[in-house]
């Protein structure tokens, strides 16, 4: 047995089809070009579709007075104006609904998974009951009982007063707010100035926590700069601000804000059913937490809030933030139910327009293309907040 | 596995599949297919449209159909009835899941043109929107409604009236905006809305399926002009002349005075040459409309009785509907129903 040393042979040259650097890019342009051909196919067979029923494809209609009232709106809105508007309206209340209905279903959601593991038997079924009801019952249904529930409340003339100018009756709840004037703009920017103050403070005394091991408490100081900074600029002013109360005029009460019972049933329902699913997540990963970090907290002498807090929601996050991100992404897009219970959400408006306008496709198109992009952009946040909380492998 | 590839051909077929278009492919289509496809309005339109007991649909728009049908196949059951809503009825027409709408359309410009192209072949019906409120608001006149809110369905001419005449008279509401009729009466009736709108006809309808109907009043005034009938697509010519002359047919044999119970009787002894081509005993009309047969306005005359029977029958004070005649009379009687002849 002999070596034989390596001699050195030109190569043999390697056929393309076992070249995998250029097999993979024979491979992705014929599926680029396959797509393209999919998307242009199913686009001009669209538009041929369309004009065998006379239709045209345009935005035009968009600038068009739109000749409906809508209900709610957070940005001035009256028949007079455009399509373009209108949906414009439609937009910002999917987001308003999608925003404070992933706030109260965070908070909502985390308290109820938490519940579920409580040593109190009692707590602990009664959630476990709750979610089990909550989850396995139809969403469309429990936001028409919610809707039921609300307008069964008694009439404006009926109201029940529960407060110094609040009311609640089936026309919503009313409560003081204070009257918007341009004199309100120096308190706005005092109170963001408060706020960026407390997020540097806030870092401050971290980093000084960090040097010296002790720091003042933070909630004097944010207290301070987010209370304090806009009631200083509203006493330089000499206090503008006026309260707008709610009177019975009429009809219905004038004056004040509202919660609309259209809203308040599809935050009820969304809330109360995604919690549901929050809450198992959360459950889900408490529980994945090793036990030896639970008794390695506890004979540290933490207390049972401090325990959760520092040691097992930090390391439960991992694991739930991304069906969490699954759980936004689904009240977003189940909003779109509250076509059901009359929210003007962007699914009412664009269903509306398309009735009025005949632009069925148009309106599909906006819609859709409005769910993706908010649903990209809070998948991208969560993202990007989960690579920030993920463990750190060194 | 089955589901899954229907699923996916589908799809494809939506997104690759064509269509042809040719002058009276529509009439060519249902010959073709063996029945009239009607949409009528959802499950909650007493009077106008309901599934009876047995599931078979029942009122004023199904047995305007029903006439059609008899007309194309001489047989009142080659129809199917597809319930559509205010919101998806001209999708639904306009891509051929239904052949012709016979839910209380109302033929306006745009609707006729523009971009939804379809073609309001004869009025069965002069509505107008009105309002209804409950009495104990003690309100007289829609002009005092300032204020208000308004329950209303989305996509309809009401909801476009609606916020004209606030306009108009420099008053204001508040719109709570519904599809489903059924849901929308609900929030009227627990008190949501203090208005509810609709065509005056269809308010009557609703106001019977409230929890004290009496408590409800439709105020006088009308703030439009509806007239309403049955829609199909623009550009089949032989559909609309037979949709056109089967509601002719039945207004003329009212003038006549032609009923269910005479109609045998007027064919076999009636000497008055309109009432002999009506009624086929003089052959032609029935050729000239392309109808199944001669006897086309007989067999329908026989079946539901002339415009009149089928009012009364419905919608007319001995219904729980309880409407007058009114504008829905015959032109001889002070109405707007006018029938060109047939001959």
């Amino acid at each position: 047995m002999t070596d034989r040393p390596f001699e050195s042979r030109p190569q043999p040259a390697v056929p393309f089809w076992n070249d995998p650097a250029k097999r993979g890019i024979v491979l992705q342009f014929g599926l680029a070009t396959f797509l393209l051909f999919v998307i242009w196919t199913a686009w001009t067979n669209m538009l041929d579709n369309m004009s065998a029923r006379g239709l045209v494809f345009g935005w035009d209609y968009l600038s068009r007075p739109a000749n409906f009232a809508i209900g709610e709106s957070l940005i001035p809105f009256s028949a007079q104006d455009t399509y373009g508007r209108a949906l414009a309206v439609g937009i910002i209340n999917t987001i308003r609904i999608a925003v404070v209905g992933i706030f109260v279903t965070t908070i909502l959601g985390i308290a109820l998974g938490v519940m579920r593991l409580s040593s109190n038997p009692l707590l602990a079924r009664l959630v476990s009951g709750y979610i089990e009801v909550v989850r396995n019952t139809p969403l469309l249904l429990q936001l028409f009982l919610w809707y039921a529930i609300i307008n069964s409340l008694p009439g404006p003339r009926q109201a029940v007063h529960f407060g110094p100018g609040m009311y609640l009756s089936n026309r919503g709840m009313k409560v003081p707010w204070v009257e918007w004037s341009p004199a309100l703009w120096p308190m706005i920017w005092a109170l963001v100035a408060g706020i960026i103050g407390t997020i540097i403070a806030s870092h401050m005394l971290a980093r000084r926590r960090e040097a010296t091991g002790g720091a003042p408490p933070l909630l004097p100081i944010a207290a301070g700069l987010i209370l304090g900074l806009p009631f200083l600029a509203s006493a330089a002013q000499g206090f503008p601000a006026t309260l707008s109360i709610p009177v019975l005029q009429g009809f219905n009460f004038s004056g004040g804000i509202e919660l609309s019972p259209e809203f308040a049933a599809l935050l009820a329902g969304l809330v109360l059913y995604t919690a549901a699913f929050v809450a198992e997540i959360v459950r889900g990963g408490i529980q994945s937490v090793f036990k030896g970090q639970w008794e390695a907290a506890r004979s540290l002498g933490l207390s049972s809030g401090q325990l959760m807090r520092l040691v097992i929601l930090p390391q439960a996050l991992r694991v739930i933030i991304p069906p969490l991100t699954s759980q936004y992404l689904n009240l977003t897009k189940n909003s779109s139910l509250a076509v059901a219970i009359g929210y003007p959400d962007l699914v009412h408006i664009s269903n509306t327009t398309m009735n009025q306008t005949g632009r069925a496709v148009e309106a599909i198109l906006v819609f859709a293309s409005i769910y993706l992009t908010i649903s990209l952009l809070t998948s991208a946040f969560m993202n990007w907040y989960n690579a920030r909380v993920a463990i750190m492998e060194r | 596995m089955k589901n899954w590839l229907m699923g996916i051909a589908a799809v494809g077929a939506m997104l690759l599949g064509t269509t042809v278009a040719e002058a009276g492919r529509d009439l060519d289509q249902i010959k073709q297919r063996g029945t009239l496809r009607c949409g009528v309005q959802g499950p909650s339109n007493p009077g106008f449209g309901v599934p009876n007991a047995q599931g078979v649909w029942e009122g004023f728009n199904a047995e305007i159909c029903r006439s059609v049908a008899i007309t194309i196949f001489n047989d009142p059951t080659k129809v199917e009835f597809v319930p559509v809503t205010t919101q998806s009825r001209f999708p639904a027409l306009t891509n051929g899941e239904v052949d012709i709408l016979s839910n209380n359309t109302t033929w306006t410009l745009t609707r006729d043109t523009g971009v939804n192209r379809f073609n309001f072949p004869a009025i069965v019906f002069y509505d107008g929107q009105a309002v209804m409120v409950p009495r104990r608001l003690n309100v007289t006149t829609a002009k005092q409604l300032n204020g208000a809110t308004v329950c209303v369905q989305p996509g309809t001419t009401t909801e476009l009236n609606l916020a004209d005449f606030f306009r108009q008279n420099n008053i204001t509401f508040r719109p709570v905006v519904i599809e489903a009729l059924d849901e929308l009466r609900r929030a009227y009736d627990q008190g949501r809305c203090d208005v509810f709108t609709n065509d005056f006809a269809a308010l009557a309808a609703q106001r019977t399926l409230l929890t004290n109907p009496r408590d409800h009043v439709i105020l006088p005034e009308r703030i439009s002009k509806e007239p309403l009938g049955p829609t199909i697509r623009q550009g089949d010519e032989e559909l609309t002349n037979i949709v056109a002359w089967t509601v002719f047919a039945l207004i003329d044999a009212e003038e006549f005075g032609i009923t269910k119970a005479n109609v045998d009787q007027f064919a076999a002894t009636n000497t008055d040459p309109r009432v002999r081509r009506l009624l086929g005993v003089e052959p032609g009309m029935g050729a000239a409309i392309g109808a199944a047969n001669e006897n086309w306005a007989r067999t329908i005359i026989k079946a539901y009785g002339n415009y009149g029977e089928i009012f009364d029958r419905w919608l007319g004070p001995s219904t729980p509907l309880g409407l007058e005649r009114g504008q829905n009379n015959i032109w001889t009687k002070g109405g707007l129903l006018y029938a060109p002849p047939a001959r």
